[in-house]
């Protein structure tokens, strides 16, 4: 099937098979390897892209289905040789270690923070909950949210 | 230990976060080839059968298919994988080494064990061949059960044994016989641990690449032990090591699964790149990571304590079951740990301990974060509990009156730790900790005031405080080599791999403290063979303490050449030299100097010639072995509240004193405690490997095996306290299993507590809500 599909403000025109994931999509046949797969069953969260602009599990969708869509991924957050604000906030933090789990937080709060620019304690947990973390018990994470937003810590 | 090592701008962010935060950073699966084919493996879908046959032919005639193996093609590669940990020398040992198959040929001993792999030319292809396989298989009964599986008559893992007994040790120091025959009192329980998952995020992945001309291999592999598989795959394959290269780049989490060596996928994809002149791709997915990368945990204790009327332990006996899985390629790390993790930071003098590994139709056992420390702590923290209650002594009054007190170090426990060497611990201080944690958690004003209000107030409320001790940072040795560039960047190369410790910025911090440069200065490679070729793996607890130590060496003889090359450069002896900010100086004057990057330039001339006795350029290459490892230690203290109800838990506060000796950077120390203490949350309350008695694993999902989110974490409070270690240069001990070593323990202690007038006693980890309910139907006090 031919597909169109604008990802991270560029726009790609593939024929692909239609079982194609739109994980395996990005990662392979656009090489974009920041998008990363957990549990290929919608869990974990690693998988995250914002599509259309809300976040959505990648491992869970077709590529097919982002046909006349738009995707961003994790490549398209930082500008310019400059981390952005949010992924400043999770180095000064420490909010990752292995970091493979970390693009999907990253989108996750990206459109978190859009639409809840001041988050409390609470609210930035509820917002977490989806993403699964083994290795940092998520509390600085919670700490690089809340530095993101300008709070010093929690 | 010299000061610069830790003054190095302790908290400072990391150096690999920024490629982990763009997407830039290359994780196994990222490696893309040309002509890269891609890999699927069938798997058992029973615990125990006999193979009858398999037909692959039709796979074989599958468009896109390049080859598929079964056993039978394998001809002589097809031998058990070898033993990986040899048992230590404890006399009268018993260990039936059973090792894997690449891919089974007459029997499947549990679910996932591969049967017959397939190369496509996409996964997706692979995966569709899978089902045109065939396989005929007669089913047996599985084992499982760890007592059924030694009764006279039970199904056999492996035919040709006798039992179901892979192993059987006994240590003993004292005469715990005679110490019971004192005892005012003697708690004997029962006590359960059961099996969990290390689920780390990233799943398995290798890529492997046989370059004919050139007549290298090249393994791309998600392991925590590059090196070790670099050895293993030469001897295997007939290569020599120098034609082996192993790459583990970033690895997203290990958590003691990714030691293993050797995974059948290790062993197969090599050898298929090397037939078919063409790289190989495998990843695991996350159901065959829940069947076909090892686990932990399964343990059953007998265990009993003698105590003093007033408290104090006069001895213990232990005897224990531990599940081992289908094979032991691991040997016996793990219920060595155990057996020596129990004695914790307590005066125990007289000690007998047993234990029988069991082998059983489920996927094998290898350590997993904490490996079999947790359940040691798990049983003389319950008898304490125990013991307390019934001679009416306050919980921590109770530790304190059994703690070493510091006047006991180095402390020799006359036994064997899983290193082989004798457990001996080499430093500490344990009750100020305790005191310490107590405060924090404001232990006494809780229990004294809040808990008899909330009480009054029909809320259940509980406080629990747990010590640990924790061995981390054995030998047999890691090494490094420090490189100053002519353009001033200095690089670090040690063999062993990173799954998210820091890695990357510790060993700079110690290199960047000991060359007074910037630690954005220092580029640190670890886990690619072609770097650096000598070393063994990250486990135990040990990569700060034993590459860290053999950084700092390295650093330091890099700094005396530095010195020595500046000496003959401005003439001026070595002494009256310093180096400062990246430069070479004259001491305490405040003359430019010249920069680290000119002196390395100088020591490796074009012409002239490099002195006899000195070697050009400014690098070192240095080796840390440690005799033993070092012994960290901790308290946790926890505050929940119970729903009798729903049976759910609510952690209202959780505490962490803990002493890893020095610290490089507590930010990062303070990270892996977190995650720690989340892992043994999991372990305590949300993770439970279920099996059937089939041997089927039930919840092989993330919809049903549930990893703890961040609204089930609590926030950690955490305090440091450093008791350096006499035993390596810079007084480090390991951090990275700490944090869910005592949580178990913690967590029945505290929800034991809260459910106070309900007769609950808990003797089992994990619990979850449903289990609990069950306990609080019935009550389970003796």
């Amino acid at each position: 099937m031919i597909v169109e599909v604008e990802v991270n403000g560029k726009r790609h025109r593939r024929d692909l098979e239609p079982r194609l994931l739109l994980s395996d999509f990005l990662r392979q046949d656009l090489q974009l390897t920041g998008t990363h797969v957990g549990c290929e069953h919608g869990v974990c969260g690693a998988c995250t892209v914002l599509f259309d602009g809300e976040p959505a599990r990648s491992c869970l969708m077709l590529a097919v289905q982002a046909d006349g869509h738009k995707v961003g991924t994790v490549e398209g957050l930082a500008v310019v040789n400059a981390l952005s604000p949010l992924q400043a906030a999770f180095r000064e933090a420490h909010a990752l270690q292995c970091g493979f789990c970390t693009p999907g937080f990253l989108m996750t709060l990206t459109a978190f923070l859009r639409d809840t620019p001041n988050p409390g304690p609470l609210e930035i947990r509820e917002a977490l909950s989806g993403n699964l973390c083994r290795c940092t018990g998520y509390q600085h994470i919670v700490e690089a949210v809340s530095r993101a937003c300008g709070h010093p810590r929690p | 230990m010299p000061a610069d090592t830790r003054d190095r701008n302790a908290r400072v962010p990391r150096n690999e976060d920024a490629r982990l935060l763009t997407g830039r950073a290359r994780f196994v699966d990222d490696v893309r080839l040309p002509d890269m084919l891609h890999v699927a493996f069938l798997r058992s879908d029973y615990a125990h059968a006999r193979l009858r046959g398999v037909d692959a032919s039709a796979a074989r005639r599958r468009p896109g298919v390049a080859a598929v193996y079964t056993a039978a093609d394998l001809g002589d590669y097809s031998k058990p994988a070898p033993l990986l940990v040899p048992p230590p020398p404890i006399p009268g040992l018993v260990f039936h080494a059973c090792t894997h198959l690449p891919l089974a040929t007459d029997k499947v001993r549990h679910v996932g064990e591969p049967i017959a792999m397939v190369v496509a030319e996409s996964r997706y292809v692979a995966e569709d061949a899978l089902a045109d396989i065939v396989v005929e298989a007669e089913p047996l009964e599985a084992v499982g059960d760890l007592e059924a599986a030694l009764a006279p008559g039970a199904p056999r893992v492996h035919d040709h044994l006798e039992s179901n007994a892979a192993a059987h040790v006994v240590q003993r120091k004292g005469d715990y016989a005679s110490a019971r025959t004192r005892a005012d009192l003697v708690i004997a329980r029962r006590l359960l641990y059961d099996r969990g998952a290390a689920a780390a995020i990233e799943n398995r992945a290798i890529v492997a690449q046989w370059d004919a001309p050139a007549e290298e291999l090249t393994v791309w592999d998600t392991t925590q032990a590059p090196i070790p598989i670099r050895n293993g795959l030469a001897r295997m394959l007939g290569l020599l090591e120098s034609q082996v290269r192993v790459v583990a780049p970033f690895v997203g989490g290990g958590f003691g699964p990714k030691i293993m060596m050797f995974y059948p996928e290790e062993l197969l994809l090599p050898w298929a790149a090397m037939r078919l002149g063409r790289p190989l791709k495998w990843t695991e997915d996350r159901q065959e990571n829940f069947h076909a990368t090892t686990q932990e945990r399964g343990q059953v204790h007998d265990a009993e304590m003698a105590l003093t009327r007033d408290g104090r332990i006069l001895g213990v006996r232990d005897r224990f079951l531990f599940d081992t899985g289908a094979y032991d390629p691991y040997g016996l790390t793990i219920p060595i740990n155990t057996q020596c993790t129990l004695l914790g930071p307590y005066d125990i003098q007289h000690y007998d301990s047993e234990f029988t590994a069991v082998f059983t139709n489920r996927t094998l056992v290898s350590p997993v974060r904490g490996a079999g420390r947790q359940h040691g702590v798990f049983v003389s923290e319950r008898l304490l509990d125990i013991a307390a209650r019934e001679l009416g002594l306050d919980r921590v009054e109770i530790r304190k009156r059994n703690l070493l007190g510091p006047d006991r170090f180095p402390h020799d426990h006359r036994i064997l730790f899983q290193d082989s060497a004798p457990l001996v611990y080499d430093s500490g201080d344990y009750l100020p900790a305790l005191e310490q944690a107590a405060d924090m958690i404001g232990y006494d004003a809780f229990r004294r005031d809040e808990q008899p209000r909330a009480r009054a107030a029909g809320r259940h409320v509980g406080v629990g405080i747990a010590c640990y001790v924790e061995g981390t940072g054995i030998g047999p040795y890691e090494g490094a080599r420090v490189t100053v560039e002519p353009g001033g960047t200095v690089r670090v190369a040690t063999g062993v791999g990173t799954q998210g410790q820091g890695h990357y910025t510790v060993f700079a911090q110690i290199v960047a403290g000991v060359l007074d440069v910037e630690v954005t200065a220092v580029q640190v490679v670890t886990g690619d063979t072609r770097e650096f070729q000598w070393g063994t793996g990250t486990f135990a607890s040990r990569g700060a303490v034993v590459a860290g130590s053999a950084c700092h060496a390295a650093a330091l003889a890099v700094r005396d050449k530095a010195l020595a090359v500046a000496s003959r450069l401005l003439d001026m002896p070595a002494d009256r030299l310093e180096l400062a900010a990246g430069r070479v100086r004259v001491r305490g004057s405040s003359d430019a100097g010249v920069a680290l990057g000119e002196l390395a330039a100088e020591a490796n001339p074009l012409r002239g010639a490099v002195r006899p006795g000195t070697e050009p350029g400014l690098e070192a290459t240095a080796y840390f072995g440690p005799d033993r490892g070092s012994t960290a230690s901790g308290v946790h203290a926890m505050i929940v509240e119970v729903d009798p109800e729903t049976a759910m838990v609510d952690i209202t506060r959780y505490v962490v004193v803990h002493d890893c000796g020095r610290m490089i950077n507590p930010t990062i120390v303070e990270g892996q405690i977190h995650g720690g203490v989340a892992h043994g949350i999991g372990n305590a309350f949300f993770e439970q490997l279920v099996y059937d008695d089939q041997g089927q694993l039930l919840n092989a999902s993330f919809m049903d095996y549930l990893l703890p989110t961040a609204t089930d974490v609590p926030p950690i409070e955490t305090a440091h306290r450093e008791t350096p270690s006499p035993f390596n240069p810079v007084g480090l001990k390991g951090v990275g299993e700490a944090g869910c070593i005592p949580t178990g323990a913690l967590f029945a202690q505290a929800v034991e507590d809260a459910l106070h007038g309900f007769g609950v006693e808990i003797t089992e980890i994990p619990l979850s809500p449903s289990r609990l309910f069950d306990l609080l139907q019935r009550g389970s006090r003796p």
